[in-house]
């Protein structure tokens, strides 16, 4: 993995330039939360959906053992080849393997976060694979050279206008057409001609059920569906978390999937995938990729449970204003924030700081997964095992240093407000991030400290 | 197969004392009204077009309006005019089908959702590669909600089974909601009354 040059917060400094594409992508985000509440609001056991479906992913991550080998043997009865990838590598090395099996250089790939996550495009491409994505979110960035900046809506930072200029570079649409319908249409027909010719397709997945070995992938574009019924070879990547117990649980995540994703009803395809065409080949490729370690970190293991519905994202005052990329991780947002950490601690530190610890990520969590708490416990992680920069650490330090004594913390506070009323340029400059597009508030008289004893003596209150 | 024994002896640690029992999935009350009047109005919300009719001879007047004699159509409802498929034939060959005519085991009402199964696509390519589909779904077949739909379902072993909500559809590009992505084009719904 490349060394990161830039944290975070620089990258989100760089995004917050051009004030009017922030407020866009702001707003936009924003829109999509609320179309989830509106579909939330309109089933009334929503709460109690999130709940069982919170209940049955614990049972999972703690019978996980037990509920792979159990979809393994019902998959093989299916006729369906399963393979089990310690990491990344191993991973794209068996799906490299499969596709030479079948002396194939062209495939097709419909969403799927896990081989985001395993740089599958850049190994294959190495070994001499043309990957196209096939959803039309994901075959954009991929125009454009560019990884997702969202997992559900992967070139959401993307304007119109310039998704017109990308197809007239690479599709050849005429010049200046930004119409959404047009470039669609366009993007059918360029990408029909893959479909019909690709021998090999990959998929993601939303859901494995043990008890029948099926697969189920969700897609509004029918991207995936196609790919494989028109293909010899059907390949679904996951990590090992994506099981759940039983088919009718399936009915408890599909009502809330979409919902929370994008506030539909229901995804426009729900397939289940238990066997293959006759004549197809089939393969799962299960995935640890550190998985595995996290599930023994009681503190961090319950991020597990995330179905990839975006909505943390969608909701998070951070991302909105800062854009996917500047996370630098296949998973951006808050869930990226606490998984990414637990596969490289040191590569990732700066997204547990990339929150307002506002805790509605939280709250719209489909699988209640405790996002900000998390995220409050990496920061701890992360100071005691040294990965935050010396800045951030003196910083922490010196206010821990005031905070334990009360003498101390009286003394400054005053000094503080002295130094802004009579001396504000030393507090409001640029080396302070706090002064940050913010005005400071006029300096108070005095501190509430003061003020109450003041008040409670002129009351004559006793204590 | 190192990795298999790998990943599973590091899951066979004991986690917790205390393993999170599977709860039971409660049976939610359906809400109040006929499902097939929730399924016409989600599905029209999502971009699907529902007609109601009480005779298979008004689904064949339909299409006859809307398509001329030199459309591609394939039926795969007996009633239903349309040319039928020969088994194994490559599903590459379907790429200039206008419209494709399924009946599905039933729709559910929350989410305009109709479930279908590889024994009744003809070829499991044709719902997603034909320009357009229409589905046949009787009124006495559209179920309140997913739970009841899986209850539906059962241990039924299909090879293949998805449930389609409408037409393919995207918003990729700044959200404005485009039908017509990959798959069909638009989605016609016929609800077809029966006598209880």
């Amino acid at each position: 993995m490349e060394q990161k040059i830039y944290d975070h917060a620089v990258l989100a400094d760089k995004f917050n330039k051009d004030a009017s594409r922030v407020d866009w992508h702001d707003k936009t985000l924003w829109f999509i939360r609320e179309k989830r509440d509106k579909a939330a609001w309109q089933i009334a056991e929503w709460e109690e959906l999130r709940e069982t479906a919170s209940q049955v992913k614990n049972n999972v991550l703690d019978n996980l053992h037990d509920y792979l080998l159990e979809f393994e043997k019902q998959a093989q009865q299916n006729g369906v080849t399963v393979h089990w990838a310690a990491n990344a590598e191993e991973h794209n090395r068996i799906v490299h393997a499969i596709i030479k099996e079948h002396g194939v250089s062209d495939i097709v790939k419909s969403k799927s976060m896990l081989t985001e996550e395993c740089h599958l495009n850049e190994y294959l491409q190495q070994q001499g694979i043309t990957v196209v994505d096939t959803d039309l979110g994901e075959r954009i960035v991929q125009l454009a050279g560019e990884p997702p900046s969202h997992i559900v809506l992967p070139c959401i930072h993307w304007k119109k206008e310039e998704i017109g200029e990308l197809f007239h570079q690479h599709l050849g649409t005429p010049k200046g057409n930004a119409d959404p319908q047009f470039l669609t249409a366009a993007a059918r027909e360029h990408l029909r001609q893959r479909f019909m010719t690709s021998r090999v397709a990959i998929t993601g997945v939303n859901f494995a059920v043990a008890e029948t070995g099926e697969v189920v992938v969700c897609t509004n574009e029918g991207n995936a569906d196609l790919g494989v019924q028109l293909a010899e070879v059907h390949i679904a990547c996951m990590g090992i978390e994506k099981i759940i117990p039983q088919r009718k649980h399936l009915g408890i995540f599909l009502r809330l999937l979409a919902r929370s994703a994008t506030g539909q009803p229901v995804t426009t395809y729900s397939s289940h995938f238990r066997k293959p065409r006759p004549g197809q080949a089939m393969h799962i490729v299960l995935v640890d990729n550190g998985r595995s370690e996290r599930l023994q970190q009681e503190s961090f293991r319950n991020a597990l449970k995330c179905i990839r519905c975006g909505a943390c994202m969608n909701t998070c005052p951070v991302y909105r204003r800062s854009g996917g990329h500047s996370y630098q991780y296949a998973i951006a947002g808050p869930i990226g924030s606490i998984l990414a950490p637990g596969l490289d601690m040191k590569q990732h530190a700066d997204l547990p700081f990339a929150s307002t610890l506002c805790g509605s990520c939280s709250n719209v969590c489909p699988v209640k997964i405790n996002i900000h708490e998390q995220l409050y416990e990496w920061r701890q992680v992360l100071v005691k095992s040294g990965h935050v920069s010396p800045v951030k650490k003196a910083g922490i330090s010196g206010m821990a240093a005031v905070l334990e004594r009360p003498g101390i913390y009286k003394f400054s506070g005053a000094v503080g407000r002295w130094f802004m009323k009579y001396i504000p340029v030393l507090v409001n400059n640029k080396l302070n991030p706090w002064y940050k597009q913010r005005e400071m508030p006029a300096v108070p008289r005095q501190s509430f400290n003061e003020w109450y004893r003041q008040n409670r003596k002129q009351n004559g209150k006793q204590s | 197969m190192e990795s298999r024994a790998k990943i599973l002896q590091a899951l066979s640690k004991k986690f917790t004392d205390s393993p999170a029992p599977l709860p039971e999935v409660k049976v939610f009350p359906p809400v109040a009204g006929e499902p097939v009047d929730k399924f016409e109005f989600i599905l029209r919300g999502i971009g699907g077009r529902t007609v109601r009719v009480n005779s298979y001879s008004e689904i064949n007047d339909f299409i006859a309006k809307e398509y001329t004699s030199n459309a591609r159509i394939i039926s795969l409802v007996k009633e239903v005019s349309g040319s039928a498929i020969t088994p194994d034939i490559d599903p590459h060959t379907f790429e200039n089908v206008d419209l494709v005519i399924l009946q599905p085991h039933f729709g559910v009402a929350e989410n305009g959702a109709a479930w279908i199964t590889s024994d009744r696509m003809g070829d499991r390519a044709l719902p997603f590669i034909s320009q357009h589909i229409a589905l046949v779904i009787t009124t006495d077949s559209i179920l309140h909600n997913m739970h009841e739909a899986y209850d539906r379902i059962g241990n039924t072993n299909q090879p293949f089974g998805t449930f389609i909500a409408g037409p393919s559809k995207t918003a990729d590009i700044e959200q404005s909601l485009v039908l017509g992505a990959h798959g069909p084009k638009s989605m016609t719904v016929f609800l077809l009354s029966v006598n209880r």
